[in-house]
């Protein structure tokens, strides 16, 4: 079965093989993006919320009160005032609700913002439904610029039974300056 | 062995053979050669490492900050782990891969002889280019081993030379790990099947399959990491839509197999001392390759137990729990195997005999500090606490480092042709032993009492528990002075015998002592007979 002496032609064989495993495995590294991103949408893992504008369907349950809380975060190129305009807000599951976000432009130029969504905890991410949102698009702002950012959501009833509070928080980024690494 | 055969290709290597100064070292491509580098390196960077932790462990001897700079003191545990992991415990391995894996399976030496050289000499360079960050603007990385993005990304100008370091450790391992499975597939004696084969080089071959499987992983993560701080992408950047925690599961989906990488070659040392010094066969010989195989699968579905603070649903933190506890189930069989091995076995003392029962009780103690850690709920209030550094220095001390001592102490002998100092090679055994549960035993308590890892200053309740680490830790490092004088002095004792030890199991006892440059240039057409084989 075995020659006495290697044969090259073996080796070259294995070895082919094994460098196809390594170029494969440096590619799955790769390929877990989008798995991640697929599996995140699925599971709202990461605290992902939705991105696309979605109509009420359920009816709203008037017994059941969630707490939902707002928070608000600057990345460390963002020079920003940005905080909600009330920090937290009583809601019934499928109704609909409305909440204002200030934030004004601290850079002293124009620039671009977007602010980007996590829910807490895990379980609560895939029932904040929101049907309008500031950080579905970038944000313009002129210098010292100051404007009210709004948000229309609703809680969906499907929220399991012992999430009694909801964690919504932004952070704001500067598109411009992070992307010429000016803080 | 016909001496005749190999002065002929002694003659026939004359224009470059193995006496010619530099140049043997820079071009060499002998097994031997290469595996005393790989060696010789690896203990330089356990004792550049270790005067790291002494550093550390300075700076912790008492509360408050005395002698460094909280961000030096980052720099200190970030590179501590680096180099001990890639640049100690890794190539120390690999040098025993390369010293011995062809003298087991009878080959003239490894398959890919120019590519070792490459192999190991790309990690002086990858290893230079990590230090030289110590003296660069912004200094060494400080974000741990495991390069967080976003905090990793703020690293000074020392960023890009982190990265590239480890895509050159990287590229050394995984050449290193080609070479490796080519020459035990193709390089075989021809009467060597598959289970027949030493179990060192059964976990090696294990080994060598998981580096190549996760270290191109590793490599893609960190080259992610440089694209979103350089060319602009947003892999792990929220405001482009990317996401921080994808860097820890892509990391520890590397992470989890590389712990593994570690000890599997460990257990490999242990299974062939063992069975010398207990003068009986190994217990369960092909249960311990099965254990093997099976550790190597489990590795790669339990990479999120690192990260379960971070959050994850409840059906994946049972997932990765129990996953976690099986891999309790093959490594007892390996545990149990070892004690059964030495069940009214006729044992003796010599040091690497100690060194590997120290490695058996003492890795079992990390293994359950690890069971304890896998249970999600403890875990919560274990994570990133001193508990954590207890457990892991558990298994990579008396664990990885004690095996890697008891495998030099074992073969030096057939390497040098002369017995060691059993004197001093016991005196550095016990002192290590004492020592090195000095440091970390007290640990465990201080991460139960909550003192986080990381930390260049701490609460006064946890000083007394710190200040003895600390002394052992000093201890531990002096008794390493003792292994490096019996390395020194390594051929002043009697010349040894071809057999070394009271009848050892394997290819490597039947050639001469020191094993000459060149072995089994004709494969062995008789193997010696395995220990069963003998008492049957």
């Amino acid at each position: 079965m075995k020659n006495d002496t290697p044969s090259p032609l073996n080796n070259l064989k294995l070895i082919g093989g094994l460098l196809v495993l390594v170029v494969g495995m440096f590619g799955f590294g790769f390929a877990l993006v989008p798995l991640y991103d697929v599996f995140c949408e699925i599971t709202g893992f990461g605290g992902r919320t939705n991105t696309e504008t979605v109509a009420v369907e359920e009816a709203p349950d008037l017994n059941r009160e969630i707490r939902v809380e707002f928070v608000t975060t600057l990345n460390s190129y963002a020079q920003f005032e940005f905080a909600a305009d009330v920090p937290s807000m009583v809601v019934n599951p499928g109704k609909m609700y409305y909440a204002t976000f200030t934030a004004k432009n601290l850079t002293g130029g124009t620039t671009i913002a977007q602010a980007v969504p996590s829910v807490a905890p895990t379980a609560a991410a895939s029932h904040f439904i929101k049907i309008e949102c500031f950080c579905f698009e970038n944000q313009e702002f002129l210098v010292d610029e100051q404007r009210p950012l709004p948000l229309q959501f609703y809680v969906d009833p499907e929220l399991p039974e012992y999430v009694d509070t909801i964690t919504l928080q932004y952070t704001f980024f500067d598109n411009v300056r992070a992307a010429n690494n000016v803080r | 062995m016909s001496t005749i055969a190999a002065e002929v290709n002694d003659h026939a290597h004359d224009d470059h053979g193995p006496a010619k100064g530099i140049k043997r070292w820079l071009f060499a491509t002998n097994h031997k050669d290469i595996g005393t580098m790989y060696l010789i390196f690896s203990f330089a960077m356990f004792l550049v490492g270790g005067l790291m932790a002494l550093v550390i462990r300075t700076e912790l001897f008492q509360p408050g900050l005395q002698f460094v700079h909280p961000e030096f003191f980052n720099q200190m545990t970030t590179m501590h782990a680096l180099i001990m992991v890639f640049g100690a415990v890794m190539p120390a391995f690999v040098g025993l891969a390369n010293w011995m894996i062809p003298m087991m399976v009878g080959a003239p030496d490894m398959a890919l002889p120019r590519m070792n050289n490459w192999s190991f000499w790309i990690l002086p360079v990858a290893f230079g280019i990590l230090i030289s960050t110590l003296w660069m603007d912004g200094g060494a990385p400080a974000s741990g081993w495991t390069m967080y993005p976003p905090l990793v990304l703020q690293t000074g100008d020392a960023f890009p030379f982190l990265i590239f370091s480890v895509h050159l450790m990287g590229i050394s391992s995984i050449m290193g790990a080609i070479n490796i499975i080519v020459t035990i597939m193709n390089m075989r004696a021809p009467s060597m099947s598959l289970l027949r084969m030493p179990i060192f080089v059964w976990t090696w071959l294990i080994t060598a399959y998981l580096l190549i499987a996760v270290m191109p992983v590793l490599a893609g993560a960190v080259t992610m990491l440089l694209t979103d701080q350089f060319f602009g992408t947003s892999f792990f950047l929220a405001a482009g839509g990317g996401d921080p925690v994808m860097f820890q599961h892509i990391f520890w989906f590397f992470g989890h197999p590389e712990v593994y990488i570690m000890i599997l070659p460990a257990f490999g040392v242990v299974s062939e001392i063992i069975p010398t010094f207990a003068r009986k066969p190994l217990f369960g010989r092909d249960s311990m390759i099965y254990a093997a195989s099976c550790i190597a699968f489990l590795s790669f579905i339990v990479w999120a137990h690192h990260m379960f603070t971070v959050g994850m649903p409840l059906s994946g933190q049972l997932f990765f729990m129990f996953a976690t506890m099986l891999i309790a189930v093959p490594t007892g069989v390996k545990v149990f195997n070892w004690v059964a091995t030495m069940w009214k076995g006729a044992m003796t003392f010599e040091t690497p005999m100690l060194f590997a029962l120290a490695f058996v009780f003492l890795f079992t103690i990390g293994g359950f500090s690890g069971l304890m850690l896998a249970i999600t709920p403890a875990d919560i209030q274990y994570h990133d606490s001193y508990f954590v550094v207890a457990h892991f220095h558990y298994v990579l001390v008396p664990g990885s480092v004690f095996a890697i001592m008891a495998g030099v102490y074992y073969w030096l002998p057939k390497w040098t042709g002369y017995m060691y100092n059993e004197s001093l090679g016991k005196l550095h055994f016990w002192l290590s032993t004492i020592f090195v549960n000095l440091t970390f035993f007290p640990m465990h308590f201080l991460g139960l009492a909550g003192m986080p890892r990381r930390i260049p200053d701490y609460s006064t309740q946890f000083a007394d528990f710190n200040m003895i680490a600390s002394v052992g830790a000093f201890g531990f490092g002096l008794s390493q002075l003792i292994l490096i004088y019996v390395l020194l002095t390594a051929k002043k004792g009697v010349p040894a015998t071809d057999a070394v030890w009271d009848n050892p199991e394997g290819l490597e006892w039947t050639v001469p002592s020191p094993a000459p440059f060149h072995t089994f240039d004709t494969p062995p057409e008789v193997l010696p007979p395995l220990k069963q084989e003998q008492h049957a």
